[in-house]
């Protein structure tokens, strides 16, 4: 199902005036958000924020490129610790979010260089050492505080005369509003088909000219460049990092969040990372739903260990990702496209 | 041309090219014939740099230039078009992207454009399907889809691996009915392939590869008449060999 009529339609950004309009009230929305919902939502939301980001980045590695990577929380991680230093030692928040991105894609570009050697399976393994060397090499590190972890400066939000929180959720929105619309640049320049070319057929990318090596290493740059990003702002979330927070789990719950909304698409990494956060947040209340509840906490007691309960979430995460390759495999974006197409010049 | 001096190319520890050299004289459509394994496809990816860190020893000179160990897209952009083994067409995007793609590194629009429309007038078939799916094409269109993706650059050397590919006896001869008409349009031909009695149609120089190196070559009009060659490859034989005793020892001779 493909709602595409060419390729060049796709260089515009706006494919008509209803998505303009929606685009617009959507941000509009966001922007009076903070005015009607509980500080709690607040950070709910800031919590996707910070996912999206990661999504969009690795989106474009995994589904736009057709790379893998394994060790995302890796990118994440050196983008809080680095951006943690960074404030630290004084440096305005701006600066240092874009030094530590800057210094993310850097190591990106490096872990990209085994990419151009090797495929699937083997590139997943490499990654996901980087990942876990990433963790272990920044708990032993006195700088980062060890495996007690760091404290992140607040940011000094206060000339904007709104509540920290309030605050924190604009300059979250506000980055990852630039993303989302960088990617949607991004993917529909030049740089971007070549990435599809790439994933597409590598052989056939470097017969007609593209410089494979060059945007293998690239794509890797920008994801982690992402990640890095995230990773800051991850920081200033928690208020307090530890190797802990960026664990292998991490690395996994991106991937499916991309699988999950749909590899190769905005949308989807949006999506997908909107509904993986609230799943990660409100599968853990199962146990008190009514019925369900009582059946979940039984079978846990008979079959699992103490922490039991909590293995619920995966469980049940791991059951939807299942059910979502097997009704819609282009994920929450094909989904999307469906009703999109119902609903495609309403109201106008 | 194009001219290879004692090239040496390994996969990890094994020689897969034995020290081979040939030359590609401009404005001639050159063959090299082999077995499965002979290394034929293995030449033309060392040619392309699409091996990594090979050929280990040897020379590619294109043009005067050497080539050898030089990325892909580079090489490409020298002037030399590549239509990879099992054609590699972008099976998402229409027959129309696919040949504008091949001109990824033009930047000269309106050129594209006339050539485009020249291209297609080559290949009636892809004309008519302008805007469907690569991936719905048959294959025989799809070998034409690659064959005018490579041209959309401009190459001046096109080289082919394999066209015969997979295709319906009528479509082997169209497609290199279409090769030998790319080859009066001034365009250099290299080409590797199974099929010899379609090779010894066209070519005018055909090499013989065996276990990577080159047990025969020489002008196609009298490698076709060699006894040797019309057994082994044409399948013809003269007179009947008891037991095959006459090929055993007719093959021994060959190196």
């Amino acid at each position: 199902m493909k709602l595409k009529r060419g390729y060049f339609e796709d260089i515009r950004i706006f494919r008509n005036r209803a998505s303009r309009f929606w685009t617009f009230l959507f941000i509009l929305v966001l922007a009076l958000l903070p005015f009607f919902i509980k500080a709690y939502y607040l950070s709910v939301i800031n919590l996707m924020a910070l996912n999206v980001i990661v999504a969009l980045g690795l989106n474009v590695l995994v589904g736009n490129t057709g790379q893998i990577s394994l060790g995302h929380a890796g990118f994440v991680a050196i983008g809080a610790y680095s951006g943690a230093l960074l404030m630290q030692l004084g440096l305005p928040f701006v600066p240092a979010l874009l030094l530590a991105a800057l210094l993310t894609a850097l190591i990106g570009a490096f872990l990209g260089i085994p990419s151009l050697r090797l495929e699937g399976p083997y590139l997943s393994i490499v990654t996901l050492g980087f990942g876990l060397a990433v963790m272990v090499i920044i708990g032993r590190m006195d700088v980062f505080g060890g495996r007690t972890g760091m404290s992140v400066p607040k940011l000094k939000l206060g000339w904007t005369g709104l509540p920290y929180d309030t605050a924190l959720y604009y300059v979250f929105t506000i980055t990852t509003v630039v993303l989302v619309i960088i990617t949607i640049i991004l993917l529909k320049s030049r740089i971007g088909r070549a990435f599809q070319a790439i994933r597409d057929s590598d052989i056939a990318a470097s017969v007609i000219g593209i410089n494979v090596s060059h945007y293998k290493t690239f794509s890797f740059a920008i994801s982690a460049f992402y990640a890095g990003i995230a990773g800051c702002l991850w920081g200033l979330y928690l208020q307090f990092v530890t190797p802990g927070t960026f664990s292998f789990m991490m690395s996994i719950i991106f991937l499916a969040t991309i699988v999950l909304g749909g590899l190769g698409s905005v949308t989807g990494s949006v999506l997908g990372a909107i509904v993986m956060t609230y799943l990660g947040l409100q599968l853990e209340n199962i146990v008190g739903v009514p019925v369900l509840g009582d059946v979940i906490v039984a079978f846990s007691d008979s079959l699992m260990n103490t922490s039991g309960i909590a293995n619920i979430k995966w469980v049940l995460t791991g059951l939807i990702l299942i059910g979502v390759i097997l009704f819609e495999p282009m994920g929450l974006n094909g989904l999307w496209l469906r009703v999109k197409r119902y609903w495609r010049l309403w109201p106008f | 041309m194009l001219t290879i001096e004692n090239i040496e190319t390994f996969y990890d520890k094994v020689k897969v090219l034995n020290g081979i050299s040939f030359t590609v004289a401009e404005g001639k459509i050159t063959a090299i014939l082999g077995n499965n394994g002979a290394g034929k496809s293995t030449t033309l990816n060392t040619i392309l740099g699409l091996i990594d860190d090979q050929p280990e020893k040897g020379t590619i000179l294109y043009q005067g230039l050497p080539i050898e160990g030089r990325e892909t897209h580079r090489i490409i952009s020298l002037g030399i078009g590549y239509v990879p083994e099992g054609r590699e067409v972008f099976e998402e995007l229409t027959v129309k992207e696919n040949l504008l793609v091949g001109a990824y590194q033009r930047r000269d629009k309106r050129a594209v454009k006339e050539d485009l429309e020249r291209i297609l007038t080559w290949f009636p078939a892809l004309k008519d399907r302008i805007g469907q799916m690569a991936g719905k094409l048959s294959g025989g269109e799809q070998q034409m889809l690659a064959i005018g993706r490579a041209l959309m650059n401009k190459p001046d050397l096109l080289i082919l691996d394999e066209p015969s590919l997979g295709l319906s006896p009528r479509l082997v001869t169209e497609i290199f009915g279409i090769i030998k008409e790319i080859n009066k349009q001034g365009i250099t031909i290299l080409l590797v392939e199974q099929n010899a009695r379609m090779a010894f149609q066209v070519a005018d120089e055909v090499y013989i590869m065996e276990n990577g190196r080159f047990v025969r070559n020489g002008p196609a009009v009298e490698l076709e008449s060699d006894e040797d060659v019309r057994e082994f490859y044409l399948g013809i034989k003269e007179n009947e060999s008891i037991k095959g005793y006459q090929r055993y020892k007719r093959k021994r001779t060959w190196r």
